[in-house]
C-alpha cells in the first residue's frame, strides 16, 4: 500500500473551503430566520401570560431589583433581579402581574407562571411553563380542579412594613387547606403539589417586597 | 435505463433493505427519546432526512476536493451546519414542536446515520444516487421512527396523530411515554421483522431441500 | 427390547423433578390465596384466576411456537400468575391484571427461552411493567373484610378493557369502614411519618395487596417449603436479616425518623418477596457464599430505595437488581474445586 502525502496547504485549503460554505449557509439561514424566532418566542410568552391574566390585552416586561423597578429592555435581566410582566386592559389599565416561580419536582424543575392582583393582594392564576412530572401523576396539578381552584385567590399579602409575605405561601396535605395562604395538595401528587407551592413563595417572597412599594409606577401602560 | 434502476434501487435500499433502524439499528439516541407521539417522530424524521440529503449532496459534490486525512472532520462540520439550518427553522416554524423536540434537534449532529453514510456512501459516489441514497435512508429512518412513535402514543396517551381513538375514559399506559417504552417498543418491532425474515429463510430452505429432493 | 444404561456413579435417585419442586411452591402459595379471597372477596379471587390464566395462556403460546410442546405441566406458570396477582391491589382492574400477566411471561420468561433462561424473576417484570405504566391505579387500595365482598365485585375490578378504572369511592363508603386513608402502611410512614405496630399487621388492619398483610402466613408456607428441601432456606434468612440489621442500624441513629425493624419486616412485600420471589430457583446464584450475598444485597437494596428513594416500596427493584447481579455473585464466590490450588 502506498502512502499519499498530502502538503499542508492543501488540507488547510480544503477545510477553508468548507468553512465557508458553510459559514455562508449559517449565516444566510440566521438572518432569515431571526426575526420569525423572536416573535414566535415573543408569541409564546404573551400567550402563557394572558393565559393566567385573560382579559389582558398587552403586556411590558420589567425588572424587579433591590431598590425598584426599571422597564426590562431586550437584553438579560442584570443578576439579582427578577423578571416580572405587567398586564394591561383595552384602555390601557393595570390589569396584573405576572411572575415565573421555579422549584424542583419530582423529575425536574416545575417552572410556573402565576398571575398577582395588586389591588386584592392574592394570587389570581397558574399556568406551567416547563415540566417534567411523571405523566397521569404529577401533570395532574394541569388540570386537577381542586388543585387549579387553589390559585383564585391565594394570599400573598405582605407585612405592614412591606419587608416580608405576611403568611409565607405553604402547600398542605391534601384536604386540609384551612387558611387562604395555603394550598391543598393533590393527593398521590404530593411533591410536584409542594413544588408548585414552594416556586411561588420563593418567587414571591423576593418579588413583592420589591415590587408592591412601587406599584404606582405600573398603573397606566407607560 | 440501468442507471435508473440502480438510482431508484438506492433509493430503496434505505427505505426498507437497509432500514437505518429496525435493520443497521442505527441512530437509536432520538429513536428512543423522541418518539413519545407521531407527529414528533415524523418531525425529527423529516429533519434527519433534510440534514442527510443535504449533507450527502455538498459532500458528494466536494468529495475529490476533500482530502482523506481530514475527512471527518470536514464531514462534521458540514453536518453540523444543516442541523443549525433544520434548528433556526423550526424554531422560526413552530415553537411547540422544537420544544418538544428539545436538544434532540441538535444532537441530529451525532447521530450515526449521518457520519455513517457520509463516510459508507456519500464520499465515494456521485451526487445523484449519493443524494437519492440518502433521501431513501431519511424516509427509512423517518418510517421507522413513526412505526415506534405511533404504538407509543395510541398506548401512552389513546391518540394518533392527536386524534383520540378510545373515548374520553382511555386509561394511558404511562409507561409507554416514558423511555423504558420506547425500548420495548422497538424491541417488539424487532422481534416481529426477525420472525418474518426467519420464516422467509425457513420457507426458501424447505424449497431448497424439496428442489434437492426432486433432483 | 429393553437397554441396559451404562452410567457412572453416583446411582442414587431422586424421586424429585422440577415438576415436583413448583408443584410443592403451587400448594404453598394456595394458603396465601385463600387468604387473600377472605380478605377481600370476590375482587381477589377472580384477580387472581385471570392473572394466572393469563399467564398460562401465554406461556401455552409461546412454547407451541417455539417448538417446545405443551410446558403447562411444569408448573412455573401458574407459580408466577399466583405470584404476580398477590403483589397486585386486589381491587386492580382485569384487563391491567391480563396485561401483567402477559408482560410476565412474553416479557419476563418467552424471549429468553422459557423456564431456567429467565435472567429476571417473571412476576417481578410483570409488576414492574404494570406499576410504571399504571402508577395512580396501583397504588389504590380498597379496605380489607369490607362486608359486601362476597357479594358484589370492587367497580374497579370489571373495568372495560383500556378504560380508566372506576371509581371506588362510593364501594368503600358502602362498606361503612370509617378513616380508611387507602395508603399502604409504607406510603403513610414515608409521606406521613405514621407508623404501624405488629398488631396491626398481624391482625389485617392494614391496607395492602395480599402479600403485604400474611406475613405469618407467608413464613409458615416457606417453612414447609424449607423442611421439605423445595426452597434453600438460606435466601430468605439472608434477606430478612440483612433488612432487619440495616433498619435496626438506622433507627439506632435516629428513631424519631426511621421505623422499627419489625415494621420493616412486615410491611410491604419484604416478606412474600423473601420467601417466594427471591428464591426463584433460574434467576439465584448458586455458590453457598453467593446464596448470603445474593440475599443480602436484596435486603440492603430494599431498605436503601424505600428510605432513600422516590418510591414507597422497593423490595421488587431489589430483587429484580439482584437478579441482574446473580451471574457476577456466581462468577466471583466459585468455590474452590477440592484439591485445587487457590488462586493468589
Amino acid at each position: 500500500m502506498t502512502t499519499q502525502f498530502v502538503s499542508s496547504t492543501a488540507l488547510i485549503r480544503a477545510l477553508g473551503l468548507i468553512a465557508c460554505i458553510c459559514g455562508i449557509i449559517i449565516v444566510g439561514v440566521y438572518e432569515g430566520t431571526l426575526d420569525a424566532v423572536n416573535a414566535n418566542k415573543k408569541i409564546a410568552l404573551d400567550r402563557q401570560i394572558f393565559k393566567v391574566l385573560p382579559g389582558a390585552k398587552s403586556v411590558q416586561a420589567y425588572d424587579a431589583l433591590p431598590g425598584g423597578i426599571s422597564p426590562a429592555g431586550d437584553h438579560e435581566s442584570p443578576s439579582g433581579a427578577i423578571r416580572f410582566y405587567a398586564a394591561y386592559d383595552a384602555t390601557g389599565k393595570l390589569m396584573g402581574i405576572a411572575a415565573e416561580g421555579s422549584s424542583a419536582g419530582y423529575a425536574d424543575q416545575v417552572r410556573v407562571l402565576y398571575a398577582y392582583d395588586p389591588d386584592k393582594q392574592v394570587i389570581t392564576g397558574l399556568g406551567v411553563i416547563t415540566m417534567r412530572e411523571t405523566p397521569g401523576i404529577g401533570d395532574k396539578i394541569l388540570v386537577d380542579h381542586d388543585f387549579i381552584h387553589n390559585f383564585v385567590a391565594l394570599d400573598v399579602a405582605l407585612t405592614s412594613d412591606m419587608k416580608t409575605l405576611a403568611n409565607a405561601v405553604k402547600t398542605v396535605k391534601h384536604g386540609t387547606k384551612a387558611n387562604p395562604w395555603e394550598v391543598d395538595a393533590i393527593s398521590g401528587a404530593t411533591v410536584t403539589s409542594k413544588a408548585v407551592g414552594r416556586g411561588i413563595n420563593q418567587s414571591a417572597a423576593i418579588l413583592l417586597p420589591r415590587l408592591v412599594p412601587h406599584i404606582s409606577q405600573l398603573r397606566s401602560k407607560s | 435505463m440501468s442507471t435508473l434502476i440502480s438510482n431508484f434501487d438506492e433509493f430503496m435500499d434505505g427505505l426498507w433493505k437497509q432500514n437505518p433502524i429496525f435493520v443497521m439499528m442505527l441512530g437509536m439516541c432520538p429513536t428512543l427519546a423522541v418518539t413519545v407521539s407521531a407527529v414528533n417522530s415524523i418531525s425529527m424524521g423529516l429533519a434527519t432526512t433534510f440534514v442527510l440529503t443535504a449533507s450527502c449532496l455538498l459532500i458528494s459534490i466536494l468529495r475529490h476536493i476533500i482530502p482523506k486525512e481530514v475527512r471527518i472532520a470536514s464531514f462534521i462540520v458540514i453536518i453540523a451546519t444543516f442541523v443549525t439550518v433544520v434548528d433556526y427553522s423550526i424554531q422560526a416554524i413552530s415553537l411547540e414542536l422544537y420544544d418538544a423536540l428539545g436538544a434532540y434537534i441538535k444532537l441530529i449532529v451525532a447521530n450515526c446515520i449521518l457520519l455513517g453514510r457520509a463516510e459508507a456512501h456519500a464520499a465515494r459516489m456521485p451526487p445523484v444516487p449519493a443524494t437519492l441514497n440518502a433521501f431513501g435512508m431519511g424516509l427509512g429512518f423517518t418510517l421507522g421512527l413513526l412505526a415506534i412513535g405511533g404504538v407509543r402514543e395510541i398506548f401512552g396517551a389513546g391518540k394518533l396523530f392527536g386524534i383520540a381513538l378510545f373515548g374520553p375514559h382511555f386509561q394511558p399506559w404511562v409507561v409507554m411515554v416514558l423511555p423504558p417504552g420506547g425500548f420495548f417498543v422497538l424491541a417488539g418491532w424487532l422481534i416481529l421483522f426477525s420472525g418474518i425474515r426467519a420464516n422467509k429463510q425457513r420457507k426458501i430452505e424447505a424449497e431448497l431441500a424439496l428442489k434437492g429432493a426432486k433432483a | 427390547m429393553s437397554q441396559i444404561e451404562l452410567r457412572t456413579a453416583p446411582h442414587v435417585h431422586a424421586p424429585r423433578s422440577v415438576e415436583t419442586i413448583m408443584f410443592n411452591v403451587v400448594l404453598a402459595l394456595l394458603p396465601l390465596c385463600f387468604f387473600s379471597v377472605w380478605q377481600y372477596g370476590l375482587s381477589s379471587a377472580v384477580l387472581i384466576l385471570a392473572v394466572t390464566a393469563t399467564c398460562l395462556g401465554v406461556e401455552r403460546v409461546f412454547s407451541s411456537q417455539s417448538g417446545k410442546g405443551n410446558t403447562l405441566g411444569d408448573w412455573s406458570a401458574t407459580i408466577t400468575g399466583i405470584l404476580l396477582a398477590l403483589t397486585l391491589p386486589p381491587n386492580f382492574p382485569l384487563w391491567m391484571g391480563v396485561v401483567a400477566g402477559f408482560a410476565a411471561m412474553a416479557l419476563g420468561k418467552a424471549i429468553f427461552g422459557g423456564l431456567g433462561y429467565n435472567p429476571f424473576n417473571p412476576a417481578l417484570v410483570g409488576r414492574a411493567f404494570v406499576q410504571s405504566a399504571f402508577p395512580s391505579t396501583i397504588a389504590s387500595f380498597i379496605p380489607a373484610f369490607a362486608p359486601q365482598r362476597f357479594a358484589e365485585f370492587s367497580p374497579s375490578t370489571l373495568t372495560m378493557p383500556l378504560m380508566i378504572p372506576t371509581d371506588n369511592t362510593a364501594w368503600i363508603k358502602a362498606a361503612g369502614i370509617d378513616a380508611f386513608t387507602g395508603a399502604t402502611p409504607l406510603a403513610r410512614w414515608k409521606f406521613e411519618n405514621f407508623t404501624y405496630t405488629a398488631h396491626d399487621f398481624l391482625s389485617g388492619a392494614v391496607t395492602a395487596s395480599a402479600g403485604e398483610t400474611s406475613a405469618i402466613l407467608i413464613l409458615l408456607c416457606g417453612a414447609y417449603l424449607a423442611v421439605r428441601r423445595f426452597m434453600d432456606w438460606r435466601i430468605p434468612v439472608a434477606v430478612l436479616g440483612s433488612a432487619a440489621l440495616v433498619a435496626w442500624a438506622f433507627q439506632l441513629y435516629n428513631p424519631a425518623h426511621f421505623p422499627s425493624p419489625l415494621f420493616v419486616l412486615l410491611s410491604g412485600g419484604l416478606m412474600l418477596g423473601a420467601v417466594f420471589m427471591a428464591t426463584d430457583m433460574a434467576t439465584s446464584p448458586v455458590t453457598p457464599l453467593g446464596i448470603w450475598i445474593y440475599g443480602a444485597l436484596i435486603g440492603v437494596l430494599t431498605i436503601m430505595i424505600r428510605y432513600f428513594g422516590g418510591l414507597t416500596e422497593g423490595v421488587m427493584y431489589a430483587i429484580l437488581i439482584s437478579n441482574a447481579a446473580s451471574p457476577l455473585i456466581e462468577k466471583f464466590t466459585q468455590p474452590r474445586t477440592y484439591g485445587a490450588r487457590s488462586k493468589l
